[in-house]
């Protein structure tokens, strides 16, 4: 069953069990993968699948949901009986509309949905891939996590007054994670991950090489003494952190008092003025662009926070009417709507303020942390209370050495992170998540061994 | 004749398949596959959520689908499809045989499939006796309102959910059995705030196979406890960073057991050479008080089965007897792979993820000290009462947060401590649990890996480990 016959079938079933307000969402996809194990092919995997949700309200405007796979006609008419019994329970204190600009233009990003290269292919890249890395130090030992995959979606947003919206795209996607081994010294594992449009256009040889030294850059390794620190934040640590704590921009946590902010915090000062950040979702650079979200809000680019203060929240079609705004392209489709940030762009402003733009990471001599990553998001973030206490891959700069640190915490607290932002280095670098360049911050705590 | 046609030709629930599952793997064999194994599921789902003192979110969700191996030598093809048709399973068995380039004339031999085996003949009726939405919702708004005990209670939740899996295995070594799991957890949280301090309090409840288990559910006794916890920590300093000794409590302190040894002790491990563990069966990896089991059949714990994805019925597994490593945990690809046999441990979150050798109830066996002889044995380190999330980085390090902490100070337990990470490897940490205490008890969770997310339990009586880096502020 395509899109429109879907929508169809939806219009049918609702007309004969009286339900004049649906709207859907749904999604299908084709995926392909394979993992190697030193030359060999280990397993190869192929999926077909699509995921139907449809909402529905009852005459007393209160909304019902179910979610299926089963998407035949016996499957739909089951899901919309379910989604009717649901609404039965629907929130009354927080009704849900159709997004008002869920018949607006979108804005498709002009890029070409690519081929399947196919499952032999993907194989014979991935096994150049990791006899390259294996050959490319001695003491890597193995990759054993590795993955390339290609994915062909389709996503559908419709509803009862007539919205209707399709965009498919392509997307591959490779992972390369080394473990490195030297006598008497512990193993050490790092890795590189690149996604493209097809697999064709993912950069095998630069994940490779970062794969590589980054593994290596970690053999030569010591602990560190538990201390507060100058922290250089890699840009994909420091946009771990940010998406971390979006909450303080989520205006659904804010209703539901799970965020650092309140509805009055627009305007609040967070963080030097250098400070700007925009989630923006249709960014050239985003592979995993969608144009459209869950209400069929149309995706854009949004100041979170201008010269360091807040300048927006992030809204579903609910929370912008309670905030008295618009949606913003954020919402995912639920019983009650999530509201998450699509891709982060960090940058500097158009003047220094207050940065010490002396602090860069390639050419600063002081003593200082980098860190390149950070672990275990889920368990050492606490939003809600704005704290952090996260594992690290990193290096301590000291007396002009490098050294790889081992096993190691940084903790703090996001707002205080925010105030202590001491440069942000000009240039910009693209990562899986977002954009950022380096940004610096002191007095950080770091638990270490040593 | 059309009703027997249409039935040969699909799969369907509740009726026997054989015939078809059968043409289906004659055909993979015929096309060279070593092993055929088709997984196939019907689910009927439903969750809801109370905030404050509303349900603020209903959510039913049903689905099907199939999952097909096939084996080749000791490489693997998983094609998993929504279409259970004769037409779309063989399509995907015809895939599967492609992707492995399948072109030898080496033929295995299948003998058809062995007599039913149904282990969902007695909970066909759970359906019809879990509770109705609205008996769910009623009891969720009495334990947000149990929750709210003062003023400084910011927020309040608390979830259900309940998964019902109906599935059907069949392979071409005459594996053809069904059954039926259920699943029911349930939670309670809430934020507390005052001025500048802010804490949180948490606990998850969760059974299997028992369709009752939620009107038994004291949720007095969990509100109490939530609130306690949310109050305990709210106005706590900040830990100080450093090595110390640790008591971890009993329940869900069994978590870094899990997530920090049980995992290495997966043959997914081996086939990866990434388990420090790999060569020491029968050799000492943890101090003498130490003894681990893995099973999946203690009756209603979130992690038991009947039967594992892959149709083998799970066995209890001591992975650890007084510190020697005794056993690995199995799947059939870990068997194929590594040589150590199969413990019904075969688990898959769904047909989209092919089975893989997971952990089901895993806990530190009960010792013979008091929870007090632990506490009074450290002159200062650390109590954790209630443990959250952690992870373990692919070498091996590990690092847990703590949700509910005190400090202990000769001998005794003074005052809460908030942000304590504790942070290590299963390497050098077990040989350090020194003291095992008599107080096993488990607790649910979900657990995240390979073949996606899987029902667990964790458990441990209280233990001491003598030294573990902490960290804080």
């Amino acid at each position: 069953m395509n899109s429109k016959e879907i929508t169809t079938q939806i219009s049918k079933a609702a007309d004969f069990l009286n339900l004049k307000k649906w709207d859907y969402g749904a999604s299908f996809s084709n995926d392909y993968s394979v993992q190697v194990d030193k030359g060999e092919a280990k397993q190869l995997k192929a999926s077909q699948k699509q995921i139907l949700t449809i909402r529905v309200w009852n005459q007393s405007n209160l909304v019902g949901i179910t979610t299926t796979s089963d998407i035949s006609e016996s499957g739909i008419k089951k899901a919309l009986k379910q989604a009717n019994i649901a609404s039965d329970f629907g929130n009354k204190n927080e009704t849900t509309e159709f997004s008002p600009l869920a018949n607006d233009p979108i804005k498709v990003k002009e890029v070409k949905k690519r081929n399947p290269v196919g499952i032999k292919k993907l194989l014979t890249v991935l096994r150049e891939a990791e006899v390259k890395l294996l050959e490319s130090h001695e003491s890597i030992k193995s990759v054993p996590y590795n993955g390339l995959s290609e994915s062909f979606f389709e996503r559908v947003y419709a509803n009862s007054e007539g919205a209707f919206r399709s965009y498919s795209k392509s997307q591959a996607a490779l992972y390369l994670y080394a473990r490195a081994e030297e006598k008497n010294k512990k193993p050490r594992s790092s890795g590189s991950v690149k996604l493209g449009y097809g697999a064709d256009d993912i950069d095998i040889e630069s994940c490779i090489k970062e794969a590589s030294n980054k593994t290596i850059s970690h053999l030569n390794y010591s602990s560190i003494k538990t201390d507060k620190y100058l922290i250089c934040f890699s840009p994909e640590s420091f946009l771990t952190i940010i998406n971390a704590f979006s909450s303080m921009f989520n205006a659904r946590s804010i209703i539901d008092g799970v965020s650092l902010s309140n509805k009055n915090s627009i305007g609040e000062k967070l963080s030097t003025e250098a400070l700007n950040i925009y989630d923006d979702g249709l960014h050239e650079k985003n592979i995993s662009s969608t144009p459209f979200d869950g209400e069929g809000t149309p995706t854009k680019r949004l100041c979170l926070i201008k010269r360091g203060r807040i300048e927006n929240f992030i809204h579903s079609e609910s929370t912008a009417r309670i905030f008295k705004t618009t949606p913003t392209g954020h919402a995912g489709l639920g019983s009650k709507v999530s509201v998450s940030p699509d891709w982060i762009v960090v940058e500097k402003s158009d003047e220094n303020f207050d940065l010490k733009t002396s602090l860069d990471h390639s050419t600063y001599e002081g003593e200082f942390v980098y860190i390149e990553e950070l672990n275990a998001i889920h368990a050492g973030v606490r939003a809600s209370q704005g704290s952090f206490s996260l594992p690290f891959d990193g290096w301590l700069y000291k007396n002009g050495k490098k050294i790889s640190i081992e096993s190691a915490t940084v903790a703090g607290d996001i707002k205080y992170l925010l105030k202590n932002i001491v440069n942000i280095e000009s240039s910009q670098e693209v990562t899986t998540s977002g954009i950022s360049p380096h940004i610096w911050v002191d007095e950080l705590s770091i638990t270490g061994d040593a | 004749m059309l009703s027997s046609q249409i039935k040969s030709n699909e799969i369907v629930f509740g009726s026997c398949n054989k015939d078809l599952l059968e043409e289906i793997i004659f055909y993979g064999i015929g096309l060279g596959a070593d092993f055929v194994e088709i997984f196939i599921e019907n689910t009927d789902n439903s969750s809801v959520l109370a905030e404050e003192d509303f349900i603020t979110s209903v959510s039913p969700s049903f689905g099907r689908g199939a999952g097909i191996r096939i084996f080749k030598g000791k490489k693997d093809g998983f094609v998993s499809t929504n279409d259970l048709t004769k037409h779309g399973l063989m399509r995907s068995v015809s895939q599967a045989i492609e992707m492995l380039d399948i072109t030898d004339n080496k033929r295995e031999v299948f003998n058809g499939l062995n007599k039913h085996r149904d282990y969902s003949l007695y909970k066909k009726k759970w359906i019809n006796e879990v509770p109705s939405i609205n008996e769910i919702s009623e009891k969720l708004l009495v334990s947000t309102k149990s929750l709210k005990k003062n003023n400084k209670i910011l927020t309040r939740k608390g979830s259900y959910s309940r998964n019902l899996q109906e599935v059907i295995i069949a392979s071409s070594d005459g594996t053809y059995v069904s059954d039926i799991r259920l699943h029911q957890t349930v939670g309670l949280n809430v934020i507390a705030s005052d001025a500048q301090y802010r804490s949180s309090g948490s606990r998850r409840f969760g059974s299997s196979g028992m369709p009752n288990e939620f009107r038994l559910w004291d949720h007095e006794k969990a509100a109490n406890d939530v609130f306690e916890s949310s109050m305990n920590m709210l106005y706590a300093d900040y830990v100080d960073a450093g090595q110390m000794p640790v008591i971890l409590a009993n329940k869900f302190g069994g978590v870094i057991f899990h997530e920090a040894c049980g995992h290495l002790l997966e043959t997914t491990q081996i086939e990866r050479g990434t388990t420090p563990f790999e060569n020491k069966l029968n050799e000492k990896i943890a101090h003498e008080s130490v003894t681990a089991i893995d099973e999946g059949i203690s009756e209603g714990s979130f992690g038991s089965l009947s039967v594992d994805d892959e149709g083998m019925e799970p066995e209890k597994s001591v992975l650890i007897k007084d510190g020697i490593l005794k056993k690995f945990i199995s799947d059939r690809a870990g068997e194929l792979r590594t040589g150590h046999k199969r413990t019904g441990s075969g688990r898959r979150q769904n047909y989209s993820f092919a089975a893989a050798s997971r952990m089901r109830n895993t806990y530190i066996a009960n010792g013979e000290h008091s929870k007090e002889d632990l506490i009074s044995s450290i002159s200062e380190g650390l109590y954790c009462k209630s443990m959250g999330g952690g992870s373990v980085g692919a070498t091996g390090q590990f690092n847990f947060a703590v949700e509910e902490g005190y400090l202990i100070k000769n001998g005794k337990l003074t005052s809460p401590v908030k942000g304590a990470t504790l942070i290590g490897e299963a390497k050098e940490v077990m040989p350090k649990i020194s003291m095992c205490g008599n107080d096993l008890e488990l607790a649910p969770g979900f657990c995240g890996s390979i073949s996606g997310s899987v029902n667990v339990t964790v458990g441990q009586p209280h233990i001491k480990v003598d030294s573990i880096t902490v960290g804080g502020r």
